[in-house]
């Protein structure tokens, strides 16, 4: 059967993508920023997992405000790197687990999660920064180490899903995953944040004792992590902060007893407060 | 019945609920149409008459073609929509930050290399009105 061994959460700042792009990533702006991620990509090859179930946000993408699912699964065989306006980032396109996929999406709505099903979607920076930190440059003719099932949740516009039905969704994706008859490895991302404000006045607020501690919780108090009100986000992360709300789904996914095995912090990538932990399933 | 905004106390920030959504639906689906090469070229040939195309406010249409990037806020833009105004003009997320905060692109840069704007005195509305009284 297939199995969900470990999680991932990790920011997806656009401005990590094009450093990687732009291949100035040895900085001294920079340097520090990718150094932490050094022992993901080597933690990566020895996990090897066959597909990343990952849990991103489009930022007005793919999605335009004409129609806004809470939560939209991709169903298509394949994701092409969007052009944002500066054009598509030169990375591999995204190949599906596409019958996975489905089955996942049959498995949630009977599970009572109605998700919204893409057969057709383009993937922004939410999902390519992640596969780029942790599997290191890939050009646009290579091939991702593994293959990626995204699941593109609404952030942007208040409210956000809660926490806790995050949390929940990411039990009944576990759910799902482990009715599926194929022997694979499934290593799942939850992405975004951490503190940071993009908007007005405010914008640039930080707040490291506030990551911190969400970090230290997903390991000593995940349930009550879960139950963090929105406007807590909002206030102690910053209005694009509560883009956090998303590690849930990869918390829930996992087992109740998870052992850390690496964790990256570090200000600023550009606006933003990054934030990286690596959690395995004691069962494994 | 009404939803409690419990969030309207927070300085310097517009939390883009529904009801900004309605306001700013024209200017948002026009921000997010200069994604695409195609529609960037048609822009920067005749704004104006691009303009026409989306059934916009007289203030906002005032505010885009001003680059009024703090009135594009207030009149129910969002930021990841307003961000493609800027990057068609050839500004980035931290350089329109500056921007918005009215510190300048250097400054700014230089607070978030200090470790970024602390939460302190910034979590409330009062916090700042006091500020600016003493």
């Amino acid at each position: 059967m297939a199995r969900i061994t470990a999680g991932v959460g990790c920011s997806h700042v656009p401005a990590i993508g094009v450093a990687m792009d732009q291949g100035i990533t040895g900085q001294p702006y920079w340097e520090p920023c990718f150094a932490g991620f050094e022992a993901s990509r080597e933690w990566m090859k020895k996990a090897k997992p066959d597909v990343i179930f990952l849990v991103y946000n489009d930022h007005c993408t793919a999605f335009d405000a004409s129609c806004i699912p809470t939560f939209a699964l991709g169903c298509a065989p394949e994701f092409n790197p969007a052009d944002e306006g500066w054009g598509p980032r030169p990375v591999p396109v995204v190949r599906n687990h596409q019958k996975l996929a489905s089955h996942i999406a049959q498995s949630l709505i009977l599970d009572e999660f109605d998700i919204t099903i893409m057969n057709e979607m383009e993937v922004d920076h939410g999902l390519t920064v992640p596969l780029s930190v942790m599997f290191g440059e890939h050009g646009p003719e290579d091939t991702w180490p593994a293959l990626v099932i995204p699941l593109a949740v609404n952030v942007v516009q208040f409210p956000p899903p809660t926490g806790n039905r995050c949390f929940n969704l990411g039990k009944a994706i576990r759910r799902a995953v482990e009715s599926f008859d194929e022997d694979l490895n499934v290593v799942i991302f939850g992405t975004g944040g951490m503190s940071h404000q993009l908007q007005y006045k405010r914008a640039g607020l930080i707040n490291k004792d506030w990551d911190q501690s969400f970090l230290d919780r997903l390991t000593s108090d995940p349930v009550g992590l879960s139950q963090m009100p929105h406007v807590e986000y909002l206030r102690e992360a910053g209005s694009e902060g509560v883009e956090m709300v998303m590690w849930h789904v990869m918390r829930g996914a996992l087992d109740e007893d998870v052992v850390e095995v690496h964790r990256h912090y570090h200000v600023p990538a550009s606006n933003t407060a990054v934030g990286h932990i690596i959690l395995e399933n004691k069962t494994g | 019945m009404s939803l409690k905004k419990e969030y309207d106390d927070i300085p310097g920030t517009f939390v883009f609920d529904a009801d900004r959504s309605r306001e700013g639906y024209q200017l948002n689906q026009f921000c997010i149409s200069l994604r695409l090469q195609k529609n960037r070229d048609v822009f920067n040939a005749d704004e104006a008459a691009y303009l026409d195309k989306y059934a916009m406010t007289p203030e906002q249409r005032g505010a885009v073609l001003r680059r009024d990037w703090n009135g594009l806020l207030m009149l129910g833009g969002n930021i990841y929509y307003t961000s493609k105004l800027a990057a068609n003009d050839g500004i980035n997320f931290q350089e329109l930050a500056g921007l918005m905060t009215g510190m300048g692109s250097e400054a700014y840069r230089a607070m978030m290399l200090g470790g970024g704007r602390s939460p302190e005195g910034n979590r409330y509305q009062h916090e700042w009105d006091e500020k600016e009284q003493s």
